[in-house]
């Protein structure tokens, strides 16, 4: 196997592992714990391809993850600003209760 | 495949499979951490200096702590009386990131003989992606900085105490 293969695969179990988490757990908080997750395995992608791939001084592979990890730190600060305002309105932060987008 | 790399990997994957696991958000948290801490290992073992810094200082810094923050804002609701911590249709979700898992590990293992192997270790510095952010980057560059600013003061506003009777 070669290492870019054994990257590619870490990256898929860590994106699976993320996707079960945000289907399945009941908070809201470890949803987003779960996206986080899956937005981190894309990042591994990117830079094992730029690593591996035919020209690394060109940095695009890099630039891809810089800038996503930039974005999600923006999403998690949303997300996370989001479900302290759900849980001021409803007192919980249960997925299963949290039926409605009116206050 | 290096010793350091299975091991790193191990890490990673334990620490994910802990986050998404555990009973105790705390410790969900705590789990997360780890696992990025592993992937900046990762990211330095892939000879990328720059990303494995910067998802220390991000991941690690910023994210991991305002997970912390806001399951201890929200704490008391998040151990549900009746159930488990799993939603009712667990079995459906397991089914979709399993099928998704089996896709991806077969097309990596398919692929896997016309990958590259081992290739000469790239002479990227900092200054590199420095140069490449204020030059060929820039436009990108300064969209983030709106993007992060536009989003902090829209989670700030969103998270905000609102007056009783409106605003």
């Amino acid at each position: 196997m070669t290492p870019l293969a054994g990257y590619l695969l870490v990256a898929a179990l860590l994106f699976a592992i993320g996707l079960a988490g945000a289907l399945t757990r009941r908070n809201a908080i470890l949803v987003l714990i779960g996206i986080e997750l899956m937005l981190n395995a894309a990042n591994l992608n990117f830079i094992a391809f730029w690593r591996y791939g035919p020209h690394p001084e060109a940095l695009t592979g890099m630039m891809f993850a810089i800038f996503s990890i930039a974005v999600a730190a923006a999403e998690a600060a949303v997300g996370l600003g989001l479900v302290i305002a759900i849980h001021r309105h409803t007192h919980t932060t249960d997925l299963d209760q949290i039926n409605r987008m009116k206050g | 495949m290096s010793f350091a790399f299975y091991l790193i990997a191990a890490l990673t994957v334990a620490g994910g499979l802990a986050a998404v696991l555990l009973k105790n958000t705390v410790h969900c948290a705590l789990a997360l951490t780890v696992a990025f801490a592993g992937l900046a290992f990762l990211f330095l073992q892939l000879d990328a200096q720059f990303a494995g810094f910067a998802q220390i200082l991000v991941y690690i810094g910023a994210v991991a702590i305002l997970v912390v923050f806001a399951i201890l804002l929200t704490r008391g609701s998040e151990t549900p009386k009746d159930g488990g911590i799993f939603s009712r249709t667990w079995l459906a979700g397991l089914a979709v990131a399993a099928a998704v898992f089996a896709m991806l590990g077969w097309a990596v293992l398919q692929s896997a003989p016309g990958l590259p192997g081992a290739t000469p270790e790239p002479t990227v510095t900092v200054g590199d992606i420095g140069v490449a952010l204020m030059g060929r980057y820039v436009l990108p560059l300064e969209i983030v900085a709106l993007l992060l600013t536009a989003a902090l003061i829209g989670a700030v506003i969103v998270a905000m105490h609102e007056k009783e009777g409106g605003k």
